[in-house]
């Protein structure tokens, strides 16, 4: 009977908040957390790189290129590294017996700015000796710590994926909305635009757009220019996808009683039509990070990307673009891994979030 | 004068040669504090036409091709959109037929009737407000329903909710389209008192749409019958209920199943309401009726005022069946 339910009667354990339940099915689906938990240490990684690098992302040693990975080992109690001499005139290393020094924990060091923005010179690890080098994945053809790169790399390749997202989405929304809920003209104008814009190569658009600026152009600016590029030609799959809901949202009788009660046209596609996309949008924005990380790849790789000395994992691994380095120092191809893992993550989240949001599931 | 007056409404589904006129001439007034009920069945233009005293159909595929709607003094028809949308709520609220799709199913109650207030009572948008409507329209225990979602509420509760939203503006006129009709039977009755006990209180008119001519006699001050976009009769409730003139209300009348009777089958009404445009030519109830005779398809009959405030679209209203 309507008239006299109780509160008790709500509050049945059943039904609990959406959210709630989305959030116990999702911790049901073992391999979404997985990809959710490393998300959060690369993402951590990312944001303390500068505290958890043992050197600075430009720091050359100009002893030992491509010095091989060097690990940390228990000496009785004390965790220690061993140093390494090169045969004169080549890059070929030994391992110098009972020669090591101890690893240190938040040892003083290359200076860099915490979060960008306070200076600091404490290292999370490291033996504050320069002759006893603590290369975790070795260095590269400059002797520059291919770890501490991997980490301030990170920066560069995490965020470009959510600032990506973040501008494509919005405005894939936005102007899916107007146009689904508008129809007519202005719906075949908007999808016709769209089109267009997905018929652009973004590749070669960058490529030549590098042509045309001057070749010294900043990591920053570059930065920016592969984010707007890649969302700005990125949006209007999303936009096609939410004209698509937004035209079955739009018959709901809750926008017809929106309307009824006199709202206007933009507060009914922002609070009533495009909350109802959200699931989607959820899960599309998660499983649209890699192609920006992937994008971004591509381009540094090319050389038209992030400059060095900054840098990312797309310009780490051109350095391995020769065959006759890869097979002679493997660990350059790190970044590599790192984009794999990044990647696979983001999908196995994605594909997790999916599921849960599935209620038939 | 009338609160609302529309005169002589027309509109069409599509344009040119596809065009399909829905309303075809509807005239009919409200007085301030009247309930007015809009009868007919499913397809007759019955919402189409209490959606366009607001103008919510949507333009195009519809067309208004004529007529004009005075609501309060103005004409909705040639209004510019912003006053549109102060009449909006402000003057004419709406109830729609099914509570559950009615109400937007990711916000909270409480923020939904909010949303209305914002948009004609910025003032009084605060809990209290929303719990005093919810009070109003019987719903126990308001102060925890507020943060209810409309799937944690029953039809009958979501109704209740949506009659709230629709009285937050305070409006002169509800139009109630078919609002118990996805409600079952016990919750209908309770809905009805509803309506009724908060028009006394509030003093505002109600245009009911329904197809259940059970609950006329409960409700209405007045009657207007639609069929096939037309009008066909327009009476007091009590004179149409004991003495319906048009074949078609008596056929409607017929086919209301009676607790009393020992038929073997429900009275229905053969055939089907003719389609928007391909309505038959003169009388569009001609194919259907008991009483039909060859001059019938000849031309559209007017509606006539038979009796002193009584309309009829039937020449032979006077006589008796065969």
């Amino acid at each position: 009977m309507t008239a006299s339910a109780t509160p008790e009667s709500i509050d049945s354990p059943e039904q609990l908040p959406q959210w709630q339940l989305f959030w116990h099915r999702l911790k049901r689906r073992r391999i979404a957390m997985v990809g959710g938990v490393v998300l959060v240490i690369l993402y951590a990684g990312a944001l303390l790189a500068g505290f958890i690098a043992p050197y600075h992302f430009d720091r050359v040693d100009n002893q030992n290129f491509f010095h091989p990975p060097v690990w940390p080992h228990f000496s009785g109690v004390h965790l220690v590294v061993t140093r390494y001499e090169s045969m004169p005139g080549s890059f070929v290393y030994q391992a110098v017996p009972n020669d090591t020094a101890p690893v240190h924990w938040f040892v003083r060091g290359d200076k860099y700015d915490l979060f960008c923005l306070i200076p600091a010179s404490i290292h999370l690890f490291g033996t504050g000796d320069s002759k006893y080098p603590i290369y975790l994945l070795g260095t590269d053809q400059f002797g520059r710590d291919v770890f501490s790169r991997l980490l301030y790399g990170s920066q560069v390749s995490l965020s470009i994926g959510l600032v990506g997202i973040l501008i494509s989405f919005v405005l894939g929304l936005l102007i899916g909305g107007i146009s689904g809920y508008f129809g007519g003209w202005a719906d075949t104008l908007i999808m016709r635009w769209c089109e267009l814009i997905m018929s652009i190569p973004t590749l070669y658009l960058i490529i030549a757009l590098r042509a045309v600026f001057r070749p010294n152009i900043s990591s920053v600016q570059i930065y920016g220019m592969i984010i707007i590029i890649y969302s700005f030609i990125r949006w209007a799959g999303t936009a096609r996808i939410i004209r698509g809901m937004t035209l079955s949202l739009r018959e709901r009788q809750y926008v017809l009683a929106a309307k009824s009660m006199g709202q206007s046209n933009l507060k009914i596609i922002l609070r009533h039509i495009l909350p109802g996309t959200f699931s989607y949008v959820i899960i599309a924005a998660t499983l649209s990070v890699p192609y920006y990380i992937l994008g971004e790849v591509t381009i540094s790789y090319l050389g038209v990307g992030i400059q060095e000395p900054s840098a990312s994992w797309g310009l780490m691994l051109s350095a391995a673009q020769n065959t006759e380095y890869m097979r002679s120092f493997p660990w350059l191809l790190a970044p590599g891994v790192a984009i794999f893992i990044t990647v696979l993550a983001f999908n196995f989240l994605g594909d997790g979030l999916r599921d849960a949001a599935d209620t038939k599931s | 004068m009338s609160l609302l007056e529309i005169k002589d409404l027309k509109l069409d589904f599509g344009r040119g040669a596809e065009a399909a006129r829905a309303v075809d001439g509807v005239s009919i007034t409200i007085e301030a504090g009247e309930t007015v009920c809009l009868v007919g069945e499913s397809g007759c233009g019955k919402s189409v036409t209490a959606q366009s005293i607001a103008r919510l159909v949507p333009v195009p595929p519809a067309n208004y091709v004529g007529g004009e709607i005075w609501l309060n003094g103005r004409d909705v028809l040639k209004m510019p959109i912003g006053e549109l949308r102060e009449i909006r709520g402000g003057v004419v609220s709406y109830v729609f037929q099914e509570p559950g799709a009615a109400l937007n199913p990711v916000f909270r109650v409480g923020n939904q009737i909010k949303e209305s207030l914002k948009l004609h009572k910025p003032e009084k948008a605060n809990d209290a407000e929303v719990i005093r409507l919810l009070k109003l329209v019987g719903i126990p225990a308001p102060e925890s329903r507020i943060r209810n979602y409309p799937f944690e509420m029953s039809g009958g509760m979501q109704q209740r909710v949506m009659i709230a939203m629709a009285l937050a503006s305070e409006p002169k006129l509800l139009v109630a389209d078919e609002p118990t009709t996805a409600l079952d039977v016990t919750i209908q009755a309770q809905i009805l008192d509803l309506l009724r006990d908060l028009k006394n209180r509030l003093g505002m008119a109600i245009l009911l749409i329904t197809h259940n001519l059970g609950i006329v006699g409960d409700m209405a001050d007045r009657v207007a019958v639609m069929y096939a976009g037309q009008i066909v009769e327009l009476a007091a409730a009590g004179d149409l209920l004991r003495r319906p003139l048009h074949p078609y209300t008596k056929a409607l009348m017929n086919s209301v199943p009676k607790l009393s009777g020992n038929m073997d089958r429900l009275v229905t009404i053969p055939g089907n309401v003719p389609r928007i445009g391909n309505f038959p030519p003169g009388c569009r109830f001609a194919p259907r009726c008991p009483v039909a005779r060859p001059s019938c398809s000849d031309a559209v009959p007017e509606l006539v005022e038979v009796e002193p405030k009584r309309w009829v679209r039937c020449p032979y209203w006077n006589d008796p069946i065969k």
